[in-house]
């Protein structure tokens, strides 16, 4: 009687196994990269996946940096960076198309009562010249310098719009645009920076030069802390066939909608 | 004969287990040999005595560094106060929950640890972020928690399970003979279970210790969520750190070059470390079962 009832649970087990064998997708669009576009490629990858029943759409968050590396070893449909692509990442072979573009918001906690700085303050805090919040006008603490691993486009937007590419000296760099903002949030004297379109109610974003970060000023140029969100292909090799469904999808006007209601500019 | 057929499916069965064997041996074999390739060129770049001794790391910049000194410390400090930390915690646990509790309480406090130590250590490094890192930063007065303490405190919490479990398992194993005899010749139970017990049960004892090393050193997820990931040496318990295994973690995905190479050389350290702490760790063992 046991062994019936056992034989019975391992074949309705293994039955259910089965359930992954359904009909079969007709493609499968693979995007590898940045963290702070996750919101944009979730939302387009998800449309598109309405729009298309039987495609899979998949999207891997690892930065930049290792975004490009992925597209370029051919380990994904589409690479994902939240910076323009270098001259020799250009020479290798690959391309960019801007998807939109994305202001970089600088947050601190909510309890700090800073909500305004100059790019110069910004660039004394990060390379160490200031270093207690004091000489800001806040409270009398130590500045706690939040940032992005090395191969992070945030980061690298970030350094060379304050003009301070290698010079930071950082308490903490992760991996990830969340990561950032859950450590500011956790920490009432911490810095840090992350995508605009990322940015919760946990932390405060603050106004450069008087502008307020916002779609708007990202639009008309006036907050400069901004970068591209940058779509990378290979040049020579073309899109397989769900790839390139995707791909003129998401740089189309039908995508705009979805890509403002996620709070970041579309290029297009 | 039968004898004939069974000798045929002995030889066949006794062949696959063999075969499978070998496939576990080859694949540390191949593990191994390939870690030695592709870590050896890149300390023939940068030189051996620059590479495990120089102190500065920034593998990024125009004119790259690849000291892996203040990794070494991190990780060896690291282990170490893991080790500080959760061997007394566990080895004391140990004996009271084999030797000292009641039943019911021992079956509770069993599950409990059982379920520590199948948790992912993922989950530890959010935990450890999320609770352990302001508290930290509240407690000692420090700019941020994310420190080396951090990291210590989250590994000795990590191998607190297998210390527990494998030590209990030895001390439940020893003879009750041996402790009737202690406790017959007029020893206290406490005196019993330290002198006669813990002694008898000591190689299972180093083994909880050893497993309990190689899990602390070894582990990347749950201390990369706290441990700061700047590439400073480890002057203080309260600076952001980075271990052998973290800084192979964050920057492998992006890396290319030179770079790359050198961090497959840090995969390399880091497995020459943990074969020379094993065998250490066994020579110690050796010694302590001629005695």
């Amino acid at each position: 009687m046991k062994k019936l009832v056992c034989m019975a649970i391992a074949t309705m087990a293994l039955l259910g196994c089965l359930t992954g064998c359904s009909k079969s997708s007709n493609g499968v669009v693979s995007t590898d990269g940045s963290t702070s576009m996750a919101k944009v490629v979730g939302s387009l990858g998800e449309a598109f996946q309405n729009n298309n029943p039987g495609m899979k759409f998949t999207y891997n968050a690892t930065g930049s940096g290792s975004g490009i590396k992925a597209v370029q070893e051919g380990r994904c449909d589409i690479g994902l960076s939240s910076r323009s692509l270098k001259k020799d990442e250009k020479a290798q072979g690959l391309q960019e198309t801007v998807l939109a573009y994305d202001g970089i918001a600088i947050i601190v906690n909510p309890q700090n009562n800073i909500s305004d700085l100059t790019v110069a303050q910004i660039a004394d805090i990060y390379t160490g010249k200031i270093t207690n919040w004091s000489k800001l006008g806040g409270s009398n603490a130590e500045i706690v310098l939040i940032g992005r691993e090395a191969g992070s486009g945030t980061r690298d937007g970030f350094e060379s719009i304050a003009k301070v590419n290698n010079a930071c000296k950082y308490r903490q760099e992760l991996s990830s645009t969340g990561d950032v903002i859950t450590a500011v949030a956790g920490n009432p004297h911490a810095i840090g920076y992350a995508s605009l379109a990322s940015v919760k109610k946990s932390v405060k974003a603050l106004s450069i030069n008087g502008v307020i970060p916002s779609e708007a000023t990202v639009k008309d140029g006036s907050y400069a802390v901004q970068r591209p969100f940058v779509l990378v292909t290979k040049k020579d090799k073309a899109l397989t066939d769900p790839a390139k469904k995707f791909f003129d999808y998401a740089i189309s006007r039908d995508a705009n909608k979805i890509i403002t209601a996620v709070g970041v500019v579309p290029a297009n | 004969m039968i004898k004939g057929k069974k000798d045929f499916s002995e030889r066949i069965i006794h062949g696959g287990f063999l075969l499978l064997g070998l496939l576990t041996v080859s694949c540390v074999l191949t593990i191994t040999v390939y870690l030695i390739i592709s870590g050896i060129p890149a300390i023939k770049e940068i030189g051996l005595v620059n590479f495990l001794f120089g102190t500065e790391w920034s593998s990024t910049a125009a004119n790259a560094k690849f000291g892996i000194l203040p990794f070494l410390l991190t990780s060896i400090y690291g282990t170490a106060g893991a080790i500080i930390l959760g061997v007394p915690i566990g080895f004391f646990a140990a004996v009271y929950l084999s030797k000292l509790a009641p039943p019911k309480v021992r079956a509770v406090m069993e599950n409990a640890v059982s379920l520590l130590a199948g948790i992912p250590s993922v989950i530890y490094g959010l935990v450890g972020m999320i609770v352990l890192v302001p508290k930290i930063r509240e407690l000692f007065k420090l700019p941020d928690g994310a420190s080396l303490l951090a990291a210590i405190f989250v590994l000795s919490i990590m191998i607190l399970p297998s210390i527990i479990k494998i030590s209990m398992t030895a001390l439940d194993a020893v003879p009750k003979e041996y402790e009737d005899a202690s406790l017959a010749l007029g020893a206290t139970p406490i005196e019993t279970y330290f002198r006669v017990s813990v002694v008898a049960a000591r190689s299972g004892i180093a083994t909880a210790v050893v497993l309990g090393v190689g899990r602390a050193i070894g582990e990347a997820m749950a201390v990369m969520m706290v441990c700061g990931s700047a590439p400073n040496m480890p002057d203080s318990l309260f600076q952001s750190v980075h271990f052998l295994t973290t800084i192979v973690g964050s920057e492998m995905a992006y890396s290319s070059g030179l770079q790359r190479q050198a961090l497959f050389s840090i995969a390399l350290v880091l497995f020459m470390f943990i074969m020379l702490i094993n065998a250490v760790l066994k020579f110690f063992l050796q010694e302590n079962k001629e005695v």
